[in-house]
């Protein structure tokens, strides 16, 4: 399975080479959609200029990076491309090799379950046999170095892709099974936007079920808990005193969330990305890595100055779940939706900003139709996920009482 | 009423000694002056300034001085003076002394003021520049004046204030040596007014001017609290024939100096001699001109400059400031100044200096960066001008998306940047001699410089005009319903997904509509659903 790897690797890095050497490269790294405030390479080269000049970059409004982007790009500003390329390729190489692991952990869970006789009789078309999950990984990988959203957050060298890089990782060494890794990954994370602190919730249940322990032990929750949350407070306290100021990073609450409107109180838009996580850690708490993917895609779509690269995190775990497929109701509408609202996305921007006829009520609209997309896609595949599971538990051919064929609804 | 905070300070000034409470009692003296400058245009510049000095020994690091109602603020100790002025949205034309070269443009009227009252101050939210010590402000809100009718501040009559091509106040306040060994210190106070009368509204498009053509009153009285109360006209022209023009009523003294590099002559009337007054109840400076002035280019001074806003869209922009050093053969150095408000957010990293097609490094840079609704950029630079030599200065900027309520009722009109600021001492092709504090002329010893073969000069570029990307106004009612209808979409599926269950749906076995239909297919004779 290497080679192939390989192959895709090389592949995805010189569709950035090329990009990066053609004039497109200065274009797409001021697009609104790829970059935000939050997340622009000209506001680390800015604050590093800073740093020369003798001003503390976060002496302005325009830096935002924590203080170990400084440290890494001190010493690498030349070579920034190459930077972003290899850590593209390091997400990559991380969800392959997790989700590999992750596989092996599904196909085990089913014979376990097959053996125990929890599944209906009739449902053997769908179980997942290891030929099927063959080519998962590799898929995964494919998704994510060959999407065009995550092409164009590299070749902006926005520092989503370093924050998409260590969810990575953390979600490599959560199925690993290594606590400590994951907590110094998870920290890392959230030390630089604090969204991904609610994925600590999948992670903790994914280790408690993977050492074997039952998660509705209070005991053993409370001591696996403490650790991975003194982890996080130890990596949290020693970048403090390494870097002088805790986090350059505050949670912008009073600037207008550039992609959900100029609503000045967005305060209660970014509670909705804390709010999921415990009703879905309730419902999901069988399945966490599905809750993980769930909980990234509610990130990115609440979060304060969304952009591509967040909703690529996401889209690269699509083939995992790709035995979903016949269970998917709008897929195709959904498909469009995203593609279409793509498109519409620069041109819109250009008939605000350039040509000055639209106005920023176009732009507006089309952002919120994208998340819409999002939402109703994350909700689809959500749907599908809990409808398989009752075939898998019920039988697949299931039949009303009087013959005919049931219809399932929610209620 | 809001025009009569500031209107208190300067009553009070010239009202007495009443008005401000100091701990001990006040020895002061009060010079005031008017300089009337003919352009080469045909146009006329009027400065005004009025100087107080107090004699008391007052704290060094900083004094409140209350006039009544309204208060000034001094500078912090002696090494930083405080001074503010204000320039216009546009301006057109070279001025005497105080700005020497202002790059011509379009005329508006509007009044700019920044003058001494407390609320004044604040609100422009200026930062406190490193060396220039001159925060300036662009396009404040109307002040009026209702003044003392006496002495020079009878001629500030609002409605002709109103109607001129150009306004600049300034106030500068600054410790000053009572005597050579500066054993002692006293504060001065210069409030200076500069307005530029349009050659065809006063004169009816000739170009002869009288006090009462432009200020609609004459000078009838001295003011009693003035020490010295004088008018000067520049007649450097006259002196070269008699033919040229003819100044009503003829001066008695004239006064003669070396100014910005050129030698000048200027009438002056005095008008605390009661000879100047007692002939006609008032004083009606005029002057004609016998033969029209040749219309010939005023000479181009060393030091001129010119700043403008370049690129496309709403997104971004470069400001650059374009710096001419004319000098044939001296380079000298230039402290530039520049306050640009937080909305335009400037990245010092694309800062580039270029003189004559190569790189020019800046001797000394000082930044501090905005913050969001406190400071704007503060950007200070003492860049070197090469002999006969175009410097450009230009940084790129992104325009920010203001909150809707900090949008003004004309947002499309645009938002106003403040003039740059430059300060140099420029080589003088003649040599001054030095400034005696208290015989020179007020406009001689405001920026004095202690040898004569360079003169200060203070330059303001333009005030620039930004477009910045405005939202649709009736946004907050959209965003608030759509932003609601999607995040209850999602609360929606959410609660549903995670809330429900799976349930085989039951065939329904009654129904009130099947029945009906049953009902009326037995009617029929058609088998029933």
């Amino acid at each position: 399975m290497a080679a192939p790897l390989v192959l895709v690797l090389v592949v995805a890095v010189t569709v950035r080479a090329a990009l990066f050497r053609s004039s497109l490269a200065e274009f797409i790294s001021e697009r609104v959609e790829v970059v935000s405030p939050l997340s622009s390479w000209k506001r680390v080269v800015e604050g590093l200029s800073l740093l020369d000049l003798g001003v503390s970059p976060y002496s302005g409004a325009v830096f935002h990076e924590t203080p170990l982007i400084i440290y890494l790009f001190h010493f690498l500003i030349d070579y920034a491309e190459l930077v972003f390329m290899i850590t593209d390729a390091l997400t990559a190489i991380a969800l392959y090799f997790a989700i590999q692991d992750f596989n092996k952990v599904v196909f085990k869970k089913q014979k376990l379950l097959l053996e125990l006789d929890q599944y209906a009789p009739d449902v053997a078309e769908l179980i997942r046999t290891p030929m099927e999950m063959r080519y998962i990984p590799l898929k995964v990988a494919l998704f994510y170095l060959l999407n065009p959203y995550t092409i164009l957050s590299c070749v902006a060298k926005s520092t989503c892709a370093i924050n998409n890089t260590l969810i990575a990782f953390f979600i490599l060494t959560t199925i690993k099974g290594s606590a400590f890794l994951s907590a110094i990954f998870l920290a890392l994370a959230t030390y630089q936007s604090l969204y991904p602190l609610t994925l600590f919730v999948p992670g903790l249940l994914y280790l408690l079920q993977t050492r074997h322990i039952n998660p509705n032990s209070a005991a053993a929750v409370h001591t696996c808990e403490n650790e991975e949350q003194s982890l996080l407070d130890l990596f949290l306290g020693v970048c403090h005193d390494v870097c002088g100021k805790p986090s350059g990073n505050h949670l912008p609450l009073l600037l207008p969330s550039q992609l959900l409107g100029f609503h000045p109180r967005s305060l209660w838009l970014y509670i909705n990305v804390f709010f999921y996580t415990i009703p879905l850690a309730i419902k999901l708490k069988e399945h966490p890595i599905f809750f993980m993917f769930i909980q990234i895609a509610v990130i990115a779509i609440f979060k304060s100055y969304p952009t591509v690269g967040d909703v690529a995190l996401y889209m690269a775990f699509f083939p995992v779940w790709n035995h979903l497929y016949r269970f998917l109701r709008n897929i195709f509408v959904l498909t469009c939706i995203i593609i279409v609202c793509s498109l519409l996305f620069p041109v819109l921007w250009h008939l605000w900003i350039y040509a000055g006829s639209a106005n920023s009520n176009f732009f507006y609209a089309i952002t919120l139709t994208f998340n819409v997309g999002q939402i109703l896609l994350i909700s689809d595949y959500f749907y599908a996920f809990l409808r398989r599971e009752y075939y898998l538990t019920h039988g697949l051919y299931l039949t009303a009482k009087d013959g005919t064929e049931a219809m399932l609804v929610l209620k | 009423m809001a025009a009569a905070m500031p209107l208190a300070l300067l009553v009070l000034l010239l009202l007495g000694p009443g008005g401000w409470c100091l701990a001990e009692p006040p020895r002061d003296s009060l010079r005031e002056e008017l300089v009337i400058t003919p352009l080469p245009s045909g146009d006329v510049a009027a400065t005004f300034q009025f100087r107080t000095r107090w004699d008391s020994e007052l704290q060094r690091e900083g004094v409140w001085i209350n006039l009544g109602r309204s208060s000034v603020m001094s500078s912090q100790g002696s090494s930083a003076p405080l001074s503010t002025s204000s320039t216009p949205p546009t301006q057109s034309l070279p001025l005497p002394p105080s700005n020497p070269w202002v790059w011509p443009m379009t005329l508006t009227t509007t009044f700019c003021a920044m003058l001494c009252c407390r609320g004044r101050w604040s609100a422009p939210k200026t930062s406190p520049p490193g060396r220039s010590s001159c925060p300036v402000v662009p396009r404040a809100s109307l002040i009026s004046f209702h003044l003392l009718q006496a002495g020079l501040s009878v001629l500030l009559k609002a409605d002709r204030l109103f109607h001129t091509s150009y306004h600049s106040q300034a106030v500068h306040i600054r410790p000053v040596c009572r005597n050579a060994r500066c054993t002692s210190i006293s504060w001065e106070l210069r409030q200076t007014l500069s307005v530029v009368f349009d050659a065809f509204i006063t004169g009816q498009g000739k170009k002869d001017w009288s006090l009462f053509r432009m200020f609609s009153r004459t000078l009838t009285e001295p003011c009693p609290l003035a020490s010295e109360s004088r008018v000067y006209v520049d007649i450097t022209t006259y002196n070269q024939d008699n033919e040229t023009l003819e100044v009503h009523p003829p001066p008695t003294t004239t006064y003669q100096d070396v100014i910005l590099g050129t030698r000048k002559t200027y009438a002056i009337y005095d008008l605390l001699d009661t000879a100047m007054i007692n002939n006609s109840r008032n004083l009606n400076i005029q002057l004609k001109w016998k033969r029209p002035p040749e219309n010939e280019a005023p000479p181009v001074p060393f030091l001129h400059a010119q700043r403008y806003v370049s690129g496309y869209g709403l997104q971004k922009g470069e400001l650059s400031t374009l710096l001419y050093n004319t000098h044939p053969y001296r380079a000298f150095p230039v402290l530039l100044l520049d306050t640009v408000p937080w909305y335009l957010r400037l990245y010092v990293h694309t800062l580039t200096i270029t003189s004559k097609g190569k790189e020019n490094k800046p001797s000394y840079i000082h930044y501090q960066p905005a913050q969001d609704r406190l400071q704007p950029h503060l950007l200070e630079m003492l860049i070197q001008l090469p002999a006969n030599s175009v410097t450009k200065v230009s940084i790129q900027f992104e325009r920010a998306l203001l909150k809707w309520t900090e949008y003004t009722p004309d947002p499309n009109h645009g938002f106003y940047v403040s003039p740059s600021v430059l300060s140099a001492l420029v080589p003088s092709m003649v040599a001054a001699k030095p400034v005696d504090w208290e015989e020179s002329p007020l406009f001689n010893s405001l920026f004095p410089v202690s040898d004569g073969s360079n003169y200060f000069v203070r330059l303001y570029t333009e005030p620039l005009l930004v477009n910045l990307p405005t939202p649709d106004f009736s946004m907050p009612y959209n965003v608030i319903c759509l932003t609601c209808t999607v995040v209850a979409v999602c609360y929606g599926s959410f609660y549903n997904l995670l809330t429900r269950t799976f349930h085989i749906e039951e065939p329904r076995t009654g129904g009130l509509a099947k029945r009906l239909a049953n009902l009326i297919r037995r009617a029929r004779g058609v088998p029933p659903l």
